[in-house]
């Protein structure tokens, strides 16, 4: 189905440990699956990153932090132990970025949809090689010993990380395992929505939507 | 009752299970309580007064904190918003007094002589501020003819490019002997300024 289609498929929800879920209530995954790769961001996708980059100012950055969604990522991330002003948020990341940077920097695909949808949502975004995923993504702590494929060393015990079926897939708001991130033989991306309590089902939504829109591939409705 | 407290004791509550859960979800809501009233602090203070807001991390990786640690984070939490408030609460006492002053020497300039008030002192926005100085320079000062004067504002692009070009011409040349212009090339330049430049 093409996402600009008036029907648009919901996306898939993950699944979320009992425990994690029940000590983080409105945490969830729900991605979507989009046949594109990785590549050079097309006119289209840079003109809408300096668009964006021409409406988003300093005063934007200083009263981020005080709307409901960042403010929700905020609290989430000290929920879980990380500093919001070490470690950031996405959209935090990106609004810091835009200042240094003077603009929102083209990164290529997927990394630019990730941008865009996640500037104009406040939605925190991360993409996966959909091929290299077995079954359906989740949330849960890490087991001991558990590391993450083609990453150095092993995670720390009961940090929270997204999983397949077989094992992590990348820890929460960190990094992705080198074996499913997107790179140049990717042919499918999973877009996948970080949600957390505070932070709006139609948000979520919107999120995936623009970054498949960005992507440019068909969304695969598959279940 | 003194039975009762012999024969009772405590031990029998070592093997007692308390579920914390209800305890961590409430420590969870307050620091999501804290950390939207120093959000709104730090959003409150930003160019006025710089407040710590920093409260460091309590693991490398995200992870469900323990009972202690999400209590030590709201406490840090709680002190930085107190102390975000007395900061704030003095720089409004500041500004109160600087605004106070402000009036003070509009009503009365030649009271007030070379006294100089930012926009910043009395926690306004922008650049410039109120002066005040005696009108017609040294004769004003002689007559007793005194005023503020309310500084034009921010400096504009051009300026600020003025200022940078006159600092580089301000800059010590790289060669003590002056600098070579490309027109006066021969033995001479030569002997002053070495070989012409590759590119």
């Amino acid at each position: 189905m093409s996402v600009s289609g008036h029907e648009r498929p919901h996306p898939r929800r993950g699944r979320v440990s009992s425990y994690v879920a029940a000590e983080f209530p409105g945490l969830g995954i729900s991605w979507i699956e989009v046949a594109a790769g990785a590549g050079r961001s097309g006119e289209s996708v840079r003109n809408r990153l300096g668009a964006l980059s021409d409406r988003f100012y300093g005063s934007h950055a200083v009263q981020m932090r005080q709307q409901p969604i960042p403010w929700a990522y905020r609290v989430f991330f000290r929920h879980v132990g990380l500093d919001p002003d070490v470690t950031r948020t996405p959209i935090e990341g990106l609004a810091l970025e835009r200042l240094r940077e003077g603009a929102f920097r083209s990164r290529g695909l997927p990394a630019d949809a990730l941008t865009i949808a996640t500037v104009e949502t406040g939605v925190a975004l991360c993409a996966f090689d959909a091929d290299r995923l077995e079954g359906p993504l989740g949330i849960r702590e890490s087991a001991p010993g558990e590391s993450l494929p083609g990453r150095p060393g092993e995670l720390p015990h009961e940090s929270l990380v997204m999983t397949d079926d077989l094992g992590p897939v990348g820890l929460l708001f960190g990094e992705a395992s080198a074996k499913h991130e997107v790179g140049r033989a990717t042919r499918r991306t999973a877009v996948a929505a970080i949600e957390v309590s505070g932070v709006p089902r139609i948000a979520v939504e919107e999120a995936l939507w623009i970054a498949a829109s960005e992507l440019g591939g068909e969304v695969e409705t598959r279940s | 009752m003194r039975e009762l407290l012999e024969r009772g004791g405590f031990e029998a509550f070592d093997e007692v299970l308390v579920d914390e859960r209800l305890a961590r979800a409430e420590l969870r809501r307050q620091v999501g309580r804290l950390e939207r009233e120093l959000a709104r602090l730090f959003g409150e203070a930003f160019g006025r007064v710089e407040i710590d807001h920093r409260v460091g991390a309590r693991s490398a990786t995200p992870r469900a904190l323990g009972l202690a640690d999400l209590e030590q984070l709201r406490d840090q939490l709680a002190d930085r918003v107190a102390d975000a408030r007395g900061q704030l609460a003095r720089q409004a006492e500041t500004e109160a007094a600087n605004r106070r002053l402000l009036a003070a020497m509009i009503a009365d300039p030649a009271g007030h002589r070379w006294v100089w008030i930012s926009r910043a002192d009395v926690g306004e926005p922008g650049c410039g501020g109120w002066h005040s100085r005696p009108r017609l320079g040294p004769i004003g000062m002689l007559m007793g003819w005194w005023q503020v004067k309310v500084s034009s504002g921010c400096p504009l692009a051009g300026r600020l490019a003025a200022v940078d070009q006159g600092l580089e011409a301000q800059a010590p040349r790289p060669s003590p002997l002056g600098t070579c212009p490309r027109a006066a090339a021969g033995a001479r330049r030569r002997a002053r300024c070495g070989p012409p430049r590759q590119p």
